[in-house]
């Protein structure tokens, strides 16, 4: 039997988060947060360290009780119906959660008897994840000698065993280098593309614009930006061009330029002097093409060009006009 | 099972979801089939565990070598007279001092083991909590039928007689593997409470050396001083080595076996939930 594929459409809401509060000691982790995931969809929570991230996924995950509020997850209350909830969930931290001295097959194999596969079954899926995250030639490894990258993906193939309904995966790329990083949100793409529910936490709006359809920005145990990506960033600003003339003197000149050709939103372009460059926001691709057309037509000398995205410092700066609170330790609770 | 449970949300080879939850109840609870079978799986866990870092046996295999070696030749003169007639009443004793042992390397164990990230990924499946425990504590008890074998093995060659039967023997292991589990409880409980695998150690070593030695496992209670003796007769180490003595060289067995079995059921029945909940909210 062919099973329906979810629609995006669909509307169900796979997580309803209401006025959650958490609180350690004096700090409150989590201040009254609301947010929801439709079915099949992401949501990138993006927040800096200590914002309350892993506290709202390790309440989602009924590891910690909430001390007020109500979240339910593919419809079960995580306070009421812990046992139900966690048939649906599946979980990837940003610290691998799998045993280092078993190999990645025993890893997986176990977890699928762990969740009533028969031996059969928990082996074939083990090795048919095994395959889809590349995993196969070191199947028989313990975990401790894999890789950073090969030990996220083994912890995402055991997330993945159960076929949650619903996934958290918190932090997933942290600590890892550029090509693994790329590696986990392919993987994560696919999950996606097969119509998996994901709750994404990342402290980098490039993950966030990567993976997720919907941001819910937090700060400080407390919401304080949410919606489509593309909504927010126009809040925040987006991507911006910077050019940076061969000769500093040509600054103004280029911004005059650029100004005067009258290009969708170059009216937003302006000069950093301190830098020595422009800067235009970016609104499609076919603005940069005309762009660099343009400054190639009048003859201007390029010594640097690229395309840069707001990092997180930035988003806050943005939407709180303040800096990201960085201090708070208390966060990584438990990790 | 809930609409929202059977949303096909299908990930990889077209299966739908939801095959692990056939089994369940309507309240999600565990059935007994499924609990067994998820102490299996973990027990195995154990055992790969072991099977990763053969040195964690070593305790396993020279504590009843060295133990018997010591206390019979070093002890044996001076306690009973000469070594062979201190072997049948020692031997027995140190089947109690095994259990003990071993059941502190489960807490300290344990406190390594219960920091690792698996056991978030453990706490969010859907299984029983408790089933965690109890696999470590049912390859403990593989682990200390090994010690206990070696242990009558070696006093077989240093003489020891069986003067009942096998069964008696058999008997006598049992109970030992018995009060044993329930110890474990105990350290499994510390383990979950303390910081670190020394702290384990260090406060095993504190309450082990007086429960040990301040009991007929070693010496005949008759010939320590009064307060000694009211301390010997109420430690449970002291029922279980006397049960076990009994056992192997005939004797009244009744009274001291039931109240090494009756130590062990207040023990776990105290202990044991205890623990399971302090794994629960371990965060």
């Amino acid at each position: 039997m062919k099973p329906l594929k979810t629609t995006t459409s669909g509307g169900g809401k796979a997580v309803e988060v209401r006025g959650l509060a958490k609180r350690f000691g004096e700090t409150k982790a989590l201040d009254g947060v609301d947010l929801e995931v439709s079915q099949g969809t992401v949501l990138g929570v993006l927040g800096p360290n200590g914002a309350g991230k892993t506290t709202l996924v390790r309440i989602l995950s009924t590891l910690i009780r909430p001390d007020a509020g109500t979240a339910r997850v593919a419809g079960h209350d995580v306070l009421t119906q812990p046992r139900q909830l966690r048939r649906v969930i599946g979980l990837t931290g940003q610290y691998a959660s799998v045993d280092e001295k078993l190999s990645g097959r025993e890893n997986l194999y176990m977890i699928g008897r762990l969740l009533d596969l028969s031996r059969k079954d928990a082996r074939s899926r083990a090795d048919e994840l095994l395959e889809r995250f590349s995993l196969t030639d070191a199947a028989r490894r313990p975990a401790m000698n894999y890789s950073g990258g090969m030990r996220r993906r083994l912890d995402l193939a055991a997330s993945m065993i159960g076929r949650p309904a619903v996934l958290y995966l918190d932090e997933p790329t942290t600590g890892l280098d550029p090509r693994t990083r790329n590696e986990v949100w392919e993987e994560v793409q696919r999950m996606v593309a097969d119509g998996a529910t994901v709750l994404l936490t990342t402290q980098y709006m490039e993950e966030a614009e990567q993976l997720a359809d919907e941001l819910t920005v937090i700060d400080r145990g407390r919401v304080i930006a949410e919606g489509r990506i593309d909504e927010l960033k126009a809040k925040v600003g987006g991507r911006t061009l910077r050019i940076t003339p061969g000769d500093r003197a040509e600054l103004p000149r280029m911004l005059a330029a650029l100004a005067q050709a009258g290009l969708d939103g170059i009216t937003g372009a302006t000069a950093d002097e301190a830098d020595g460059t422009v800067h235009v926001p970016v609104i499609s691709d076919e603005q940069l093409t005309a762009i660099v057309a343009l400054l190639g037509a009048r003859g201007f000398s390029i010594a640097g060009i690229g395309t840069h995205l707001p990092s997180l410092d930035e988003v806050f700066l943005a939407l709180t006009g303040q800096k990201a609170a960085r201090s708070s330790e208390f966060e990584e609770v438990g990790a | 099972m809930t609409a929202k449970r059977s949303v096909p949300v299908e990930v990889g080879d077209g299966r739908p979801v939801g095959v692990s939850t056939v089994t369940a109840a309507h309240d999600g609870r565990i059935g007994l089939r499924a609990n067994l079978r998820h102490i299996g799986a973990l027990a195995r866990r154990n055992l790969m565990r072991i099977k990763q870092d053969p040195e964690s046996m070593f305790d396993v295999l020279l504590m009843p070598v060295i133990f018997t070696l010591l206390f019979v030749y070093v002890f044996g003169g001076a306690v009973a007279g000469n070594q062979h007639a201190y072997v049948n009443y020692v031997i027995p004793g140190l089947m109690a001092m095994m259990g003990m042992n071993i059941a502190m390397a489960v807490g300290s164990g344990i406190n390594d083991d219960f920091k690792t990230g698996v056991m978030d990924r453990f706490r969010t499946m859907p299984i029983a909590r408790s089933s965690v425990l109890i696999a470590k504590i049912v390859v403990e008890i593989g682990r200390m039928l090994v010690a206990t074998t070696l242990l009558l093995v070696m006093g077989f060659v240093l003489g020891l007689t069986i003067e009942t039967s096998v069964l008696h023997l058999l008997a006598a292991v049992g109970l030992g593997l018995v009060f044993g589990a329930s110890l474990m409880w105990i350290f499994i409980l510390l383990g979950l409470t303390v910081k670190t695998a020394q702290a384990v150690q260090g406060l095993g070593m504190l309450v082990l050396m007086p429960l040990q030695f301040g009991s007929s496992i070693f010496a005949k209670p008759t010939t320590m001083p009064g307060w000694l003796q009211a301390f010997t007769k109420v430690n449970p180490l002291s029922a279980l080595a006397d049960a076990n003595r009994s056992l192997v060289n005939g004797g009244p067995v009744a009274h001291s076996a039931l109240l090494t079995l009756a130590w062990a059921a207040g023990i776990t029945l105290v202990t044991a939930p205890l623990a399971v909940a302090k794994f629960r909210d371990r965060t």
